[in-house]
């Protein structure tokens, strides 16, 4: 390890010395615990949200309580059925279609994680903008505003420039995006940096400005669609598409690009002397001005790339599904960061798990609803539910009677952003 | 011990349902929603799915009179239906693909929103049959049915009826989002039947929000907040309008809210569906609402598909169909002349030949 911690900073995981196999076990066990908690007690209360939510529940409660209570507990089987095998697909069909041997039939068997992976794509690179901004002191609350305008540019490059191949187009088209975030980012940075407003105002109202940005941009001859008069985009060339992962799935490179942008939040915040100025000047400030660190350039740059990497969910939308821009392809992916963030303690590869997570309820709330009729919205409440529970690890705790382990990786966020 | 947890436990589940209380409306899910019309037609085998544009399918105008449709042909031809909603853009291709692995017959798409996504769809599987509301495919896809409507001729009517109650000659129109016709042919038509009532009396109407020449405008940016349609509205009211037309479902309640704010002497009109009946709570201050009969045109191309008919390349709700229209003017009847009435039956029958055109009455007289 090159740089030297400071004296007050707490052990982070990352950078203290290797503790030994059984330890280590121990830790992970206890890190764990109350995530995995936290989704046990949201999906028991989500599977009282199932029962209450059928208006006849009640009725057939007092004329046949045993029947009632029978089916209801069916229901929320069947509902949570739909919703696993719609996430990671069912052990008979990939039995079946293995058995088949047919390759389409196989391809299909794997539809539930290729739309996993799919819905947890831009939810990695939000979840990291906001933790980068997190670990750095700075709560970027503007990563859907980002991720629009990211993807402004990035579905401009995917149909301005014709005749390249796919090696270059693509990765231009990813840079533009990430440039078109960083800018968006970039405001808000140098604001703070330069003036001392504060970067949740400023990001807030960058959000409303983003979403006009885009309704005008979506009726400037030139970039709308010829001869559509709603707002939508011409649409990229098929050069500058993610290709997908397996022909005939929806999930794409998009989702390696998420990987290896979480492996490079992570050698970034741990494993270099910028990201270690991030997390000492998030840490404490003075402290870290005291030892020669600039707060402003660790500001402006942070956001800069807390920017960027929301700027690559909405490249990753626009080059890996919908090949267009239109106002609506966010569904708050920018605000979900924020939870996701927190929920991982601002650690990249709690980020990707718990984007995974995400996805698959997103995911699997489409055949849940198709099949059993049970709304869509339930997974925002266990989400939420989720979320609630992880914000709030001393009532898991005191559920389930855990013992208080000395530190866990979420004072990260606690102290993470400030006035 | 054990009682403060199970006391954690349930004060979060009474939290949640308190929260569930106030903020989401019931949801419209087949088995909760308006049971339908006493189900005449015995079942049979054909499965019909609908997939919802962003709006969701409880939002008491486009995607729930579309759901109605649905609800309509259950009833009238026994199919079986289902609907997924769509919260994103990215999820058109998810939903539609979800319902061709369940082996849907036919998949109802709403909203020019899902236009790609069911070309996409509509092109790889041939045998299914699509229909898609607020959108035309040039060159058409064989086995798409585009649903379009002529709104304007019914937004005329309503102009025009609105033109002869106004006192003050002031109109206001605003729409959520310019998404091109499906928002402001009820603007051009309002404007339309001002226009046309000036020129027969000799008066002059102004329209605030909206020039249908230029087709620019008042816009909420949204389709679902009252507030910013009430702060337009008010807008228009200090303008002295005593007219008022929010073109969406939610934004378009604006119009009353602001009436109320100001005990205005004012009135709105509703959109899509009569919102006398859909908006009860603002009935006294309706005058009318434009029809745009969604619910007709989806149980029709039902219909169509289960009788065995080809698709239709583009089938168009128009007046003649009774496909668009206006709603009756109800507690307002009597402050509609008999010779006002006598005139909007004229207009309707010189729209049904031809002789009037909306598009000759854009522009003021």
């Amino acid at each position: 390890m090159a740089e030297q911690r400071p004296a007050d900073e707490r052990p982070t995981g990352e950078d203290v010395p290797r503790p030994s196999v059984r330890v280590r076990l121990a830790g992970i066990a206890r890190g764990l615990a109350v995530p995995v908690l936290a989704i046990f007690s949201a999906l028991v209360i989500g599977a009282f949200v199932i029962v209450l939510s059928d208006v006849t529940f009640f009725e057939r409660l007092s004329a046949d309580p045993g029947g009632a209570l029978g089916t209801a507990i069916g229901g929320v089987l069947e509902a949570y059925g739909a919703l696993f095998r719609g996430a990671l697909g069912s052990p008979t069909g990939y039995a079946e279609a293995f058995a088949s041997g047919d390759p389409a039939q196989i391809t299909k068997a794997f539809v539930p994680i290729s739309e996993t992976l799919l819905a947890a794509t831009p939810l990695i690179f939000t979840g990291l903008a906001v933790a980068l901004g997190f670990q750095c002191g700075l709560f970027n609350i503007g990563a859907e505003g980002q991720l629009y305008v990211g993807a402004m540019f990035g579905t401009f490059a995917g149909f301005a420039f014709a005749g390249l191949p796919w090696f270059i187009h693509l990765p231009l088209a990813i840079g533009a995006g990430f440039l078109g975030g960083a800018l968006w980012g970039f405001v808000p940075g140098l604001l703070k940096a330069r003036t001392g407003a504060h970067e949740v105002i400023v990001t807030i109202m960058l959000n409303y400005t983003a979403y006009r940005l885009i309704e005008y941009i979506l009726k400037v001859p030139g970039y709308q669609r010829e001869g559509r008069n709603d707002p939508i985009s011409k649409v990229a060339l098929e050069s500058s598409w993610f290709p997908p992962l397996i022909e005939g799935l929806r999930a794409n490179w998009g989702f390696v690009l998420g990987l290896v942008a979480a492996l490079a939040v992570s050698w970034l915040l741990f494993r270099s002397t910028r990201g270690f100025e991030f997390r000492a000047v998030g840490f404490n400030p003075s402290g870290a001005r005291a030892a020669g660190m600039s707060i402003a350039v660790s500001t402006i740059l942070a956001m800069t790339i807390s920017g960027g990497l929301a700027g690559l969910a909405g490249t990753s939308i626009v080059l890996g599904v919908t090949h267009s821009l239109t106002s609506g392809i966010s569904a708050g992916f920018g605000f979900d960061g924020i939870a996701i963030a927190l929920m991982a303690g601002s650690r990249p590869r709690g980020i990707v798990l718990a984007s995974l997570l995400f996805g698959a309820l997103r995911a699997g709330a489409t055949p849940m609803q198709s099949i059993t009729g049970v709304p869509i919205d339930l997974v925002v409440v266990i989400q939420a539910l989720v979320i609630m529970f992880v914000a709030a690890p001393a009532l898991v705790r005191e559920l389930y009677r855990i013992r208080v382990p000395e530190t866990t990786g979420l004072e990260t966020f606690a102290k993470g952003w400030r006035v | 011990m054990g009682t403060p947890r199970w006391a954690t436990l349930l004060a979060l589940v009474a939290m949640l349902f308190a929260a569930c209380g106030t903020a989401a409306p019931p949801s419209a899910t087949p088995t909760t929603s308006e049971a339908p019309a006493t189900p005449t037609a015995e079942p049979i085998d054909y499965k019909v799915c609908m997939v919802s544009d962003t709006g969701g399918i409880d939002d008491h105008a486009f995607n729930e009179n579309a759901w109605k449709g649905m609800t309509d042909a259950q009833a009238a031809f026994g199919v079986q239906i289902k609907f997924l909603e769509s919260t994103t853009e990215a999820d058109y291709e998810k939903n539609l693909n979800q319902f061709l692995s369940e082996g849907c017959d036919m998949i109802v798409t709403v909203g020019y929103l899902l236009g790609d996504a069911t070309k996409a769809a509509a092109e790889k599987n041939p045998d299914t049959r699509f229909a898609i509301v607020d959108f035309v495919y040039d060159p058409a896809i064989p086995n798409v049915e585009g649903l379009v409507y002529t709104t304007a001729e019914g937004a005329m009517l309503a102009g025009y009826a609105s033109a002869a109650w106004s006192k003050t000659h002031v109109m206001g129109t605003f729409g959520g989002i310019n998404i091109g016709a499906p928002v402001t042919d009820f603007m051009d038509g309002l404007a339309a039947g001002a226009h046309y009532f000036d020129k027969q009396k000799g008066t002059t109407t102004t329209i605030l929000g909206w020039n249908a020449v230029t087709k620019e405008g008042s816009f909420t940016g949204n389709f679902s907040s009252i507030e910013d349609g009430k702060t337009i509205s008010l807008g228009f009211l200090d303008e002295n309008a005593d007219v008022c037309m929010g073109v969406g479902g939610p934004i378009g309640q604006g119009c009353f809210a602001a009436i109320e704010e100001r005990s205005a002497t004012a009135v709105g009109l509703g959109v899509d569906v009569d919102w006398y009946f859909s908006v009860p709570q603002y009935k006294s201050l309706i005058l009318t609402s434009v029809l745009k009969k969604i619910d007709v045109s989806v149980t029709a191309a039902i219909g169509r598909a289960v009788k065995g008919e080809p698709p239709e390349a583009v089938f168009v709700s128009t007046l003649a169909n009774g496909g668009v229209g206006y709603a009756p003017f109800h507690d307002f009847d009597s402050q509609i002349s008999a010779e006002t009435k006598t005139e909007l039956a004229a207009l309707e029958a010189a729209l049904l030949d031809g002789s009037v055109k909306v598009a000759d009455y854009l522009a003021a007289p």
